[in-house]
């Protein structure tokens, strides 16, 4: 590896790329020092905030596991199989990245909207999903499930095949092959996908505030105090809810980074 | 233990590759060789043969059965891909016992105490230790593969597949990514591995010396076709087609005894008659030089060529402006003259003449 500073040109590059990572710090930084310990420490009492981070969390965390178990044998199939209109397949996997994610939320309320057919049929057995957790779940899971499919399918593609294939001679079935050569060899890069996942869900707001409003998540509820209460009332929730995430974030991606040197 | 293999009429279709009417027999015990050029189709026949892809048309009968849709994790195959595919996330000792674990689990799924565990786990252990010192690797079982030099993963790649006892085991170019002092060394394990155990061996190369080194009989695979099958001298002796002989080279292949010579020159003794060669090898040693590298004289006379014989010629075999004289020392060597350089000196079958190469145009292998 070059030295940071091995010619002019690297270090204007340097520069260009500094003043892009300052856009991204200096706001949150800003953000987090704003508000005084005591400030903060008022907001994690407030029953609200909490319930709001703790409802964010775990619904973004079941739209993930969905999205492993739906998404982890598709990205294998992307990786390992040629078929007609696999170029569809994938890009259909990458079309949640690029709509406008409120226009998602509507998309999703025409088909599991109260009076649709797949509406009516989960409310028999008591699942609704419009002003719901499950509608917070859909949507999260919507906007996210491209980050785990490409990183899973990327791993998957980074395993020679002959690996399996001769795990298959050595009396391996295909379910073997897959559980104890493909997958933990393209672990790091599925988890790295988990994770952000993960983190996309929990950040969603465009496509949860028209599904479901109520129960507020955490982006919404910061919108809500914003609109109704102002800046002065919205900065505590919003830096809190940055410690949090950054904290998380940061944490599982040393987890992540350690299992995958090892 | 080993079986044998049969394959009717074969044929696969797997995108740019086509095998195209592949029959071949290869009797239990027998060492095989598969040679032809790269991209002839030499891996798709060796992973068709192993259940991995499904054939467009024929049959593959293994000891007998039809085993053309067995799957491949019920054929009892072993496997050496020319890139070793060792499980990077495993150890060397794990990369070993992958198929025993394997096996254990399919035979008895259900609940196990932890005694009757750990002794399984003991079994696999010692069979690992005595597979690992067949091939000479004990000292690598705990290291990871991508430490390894080519010829230790190699090895273990080897160790892997025997494991388990094969009927069949299927080298695809295992020599071709080694250097040449690796590659001699593994030539030979191959060959000492295959008399200890009798596997029944297929191995694919694109290269003539390994094939003859190595292979009982060898088969020619051309664009998706097997063009010849036959031992290795008929193959060099009576090439089937013009591609086989151009593939392989109208070679003189000789076999012998290396002594110790004078002067940096080892001798190549056989039927009678020493040839000083250039060689690091020692012991019981196969050589080939070029028809186009023996020169003919009408009479013995002296020059820096180092080996000079005297023989009778017993053929002169006509390939329009070249010819093929073969001349019976013992043993027969075969030179390749112009037709000018024929009339010139006037040669003819039964007449007696000399004939001289250089140490160096010697191949020892």
């Amino acid at each position: 590896m070059k030295a940071l500073f091995a010619n002019r040109m690297h270090a204007i590059f340097a520069v260009l790329g500094l003043l892009l990572i300052l856009f991204i710090t200096w706001p949150l930084l800003r953000t987090v020092l704003a508000s005084s310990p005591a400030l903060l420490w008022q907001t994690v009492l407030d029953e609200e905030v909490r319930s709001s981070i703790w409802l964010t969390f775990y619904a973004s965390l079941i739209a993930t596991i969905i999205g492993f178990v739906l998404g982890v044998p598709l990205a294998y199939l992307l990786a390992r199989t040629d078929f007609p209109g696999k170029r569809v397949i994938e890009g259909i996997v990458d079309l949640p990245v690029v709509v406008p994610h409120t226009a998602v939320g509507i998309a999703l309320l025409m088909v599991f909207g109260r009076r649709t057919l797949l509406g009516q049929t989960f409310s028999l057995v008591g699942i609704k999903f419009v002003s719901a957790v499950p509608g917070i779940v859909i949507a999260m899971l919507f906007v996210s499930l491209s980050h785990l499919v490409n990183a899973a399918r990327e791993g998957f593609e980074a395993v020679p095949a002959r690996l399996e294939r001769v795990a298959r001679t050595l009396g391996a079935s295909p379910w073997a092959a897959f559980w104890r050569i493909a997958f933990p060899l393209a672990w790091r890069s599925t988890l790295s996908g988990i994770i952000l996942m993960w983190a996309r869900g929990l950040s969603e707001f465009g496509a949860v505030v028209i599904l479901a409003y109520y129960p507020r998540v955490a982006p919404v509820l910061l919108y809500e105090r914003f609109g109704s209460f102002g800046l002065q009332y919205a900065r505590p929730v919003a830096t809190l809810i940055l410690l949090i995430c950054l904290t998380t974030f940061v944490t599982l991606r040393i987890v992540a980074g350690k299992r995958g040197s090892e | 233990m080993s079986g044998g293999v049969q394959v009717h009429d074969l044929s696969v279709d797997l995108g740019e590759f086509h095998l195209q009417e592949i029959s071949l027999d290869v009797a239990p015990g027998e060492y095989m060789v598969i040679l032809g050029p790269t991209g002839g189709g030499k891996t798709v026949l060796l992973e068709t043969l192993a259940g991995l892809h499904r054939p467009r048309q024929g049959r593959v009968l293994m000891n007998g059965k039809d085993a053309t849709t067995t799957p491949p994790e019920e054929r009892r195959i072993g496997f050496v891909y020319q890139d070793y595919a060792l499980f990077p996330h495993l150890n060397v000792a794990n990369n070993i016992a992958f198929g025993l674990t394997l096996r254990r689990g399919r035979r008895r799924r259900g609940r196990r105490r932890r005694g009757q565990r750990r002794e399984a786990r003991a079994v696999i252990r010692q069979q690992v230790n005595e597979i690992a010192e067949l091939l000479s690797i004990e000292h690598l079982l705990r290291r990871n593969p991508s430490t390894l030099s080519g010829g230790e993963q190699q090895r273990v790649a080897l160790a892997r597949a025997l494991i388990v006892k094969p009927r069949l085991l299927l080298l695809d170019e295992p020599l071709s990514a080694l250097d040449p002092t690796t590659r001699e060394d593994l030539q030979h394990e191959l060959a000492r591995l295959h008399r200890a155990l009798g596997t029944t061996t297929i191995h694919v190369t694109h290269n003539f010396e390994e094939a003859v080194a190595q292979g009982d009989r060898i088969a020619i695979l051309n664009a998706g076709r097997i063009v010849q099958v036959g031992l290795p001298d008929e193959i060099f002796r009576r090439p089937a087609s013009e591609f086989v002989a151009r593939f392989v080279g109208v070679r003189n292949i000789l076999q012998g005894d290396l002594q110790p010579g004078k002067d940096g020159y080892k001798l190549l003794a056989l039927d009678g008659i020493r040839i000083a060669v250039v060689t690091e090898l020692t012991g019981r040693v196969r050589a080939s030089v070029r028809p186009e590298d023996i020169f003919i004289f009408q009479e013995l006379r002296r020059s820096s060529v180092r080996n000079t014989f005297r023989g009778r010629i017993v053929e002169i075999a006509d390939r329009g402006t070249l010819l093929y004289v073969t001349v019976h020392l013992p043993p027969d060597l075969t030179c390749v003259i112009t037709r000018r350089s024929l009339e010139e000196l006037e040669l003819t079958v039964g007449q007696e003449v000399s004939i001289g190469f250089k140490a160096s145009a010697i191949h020892v292998f």
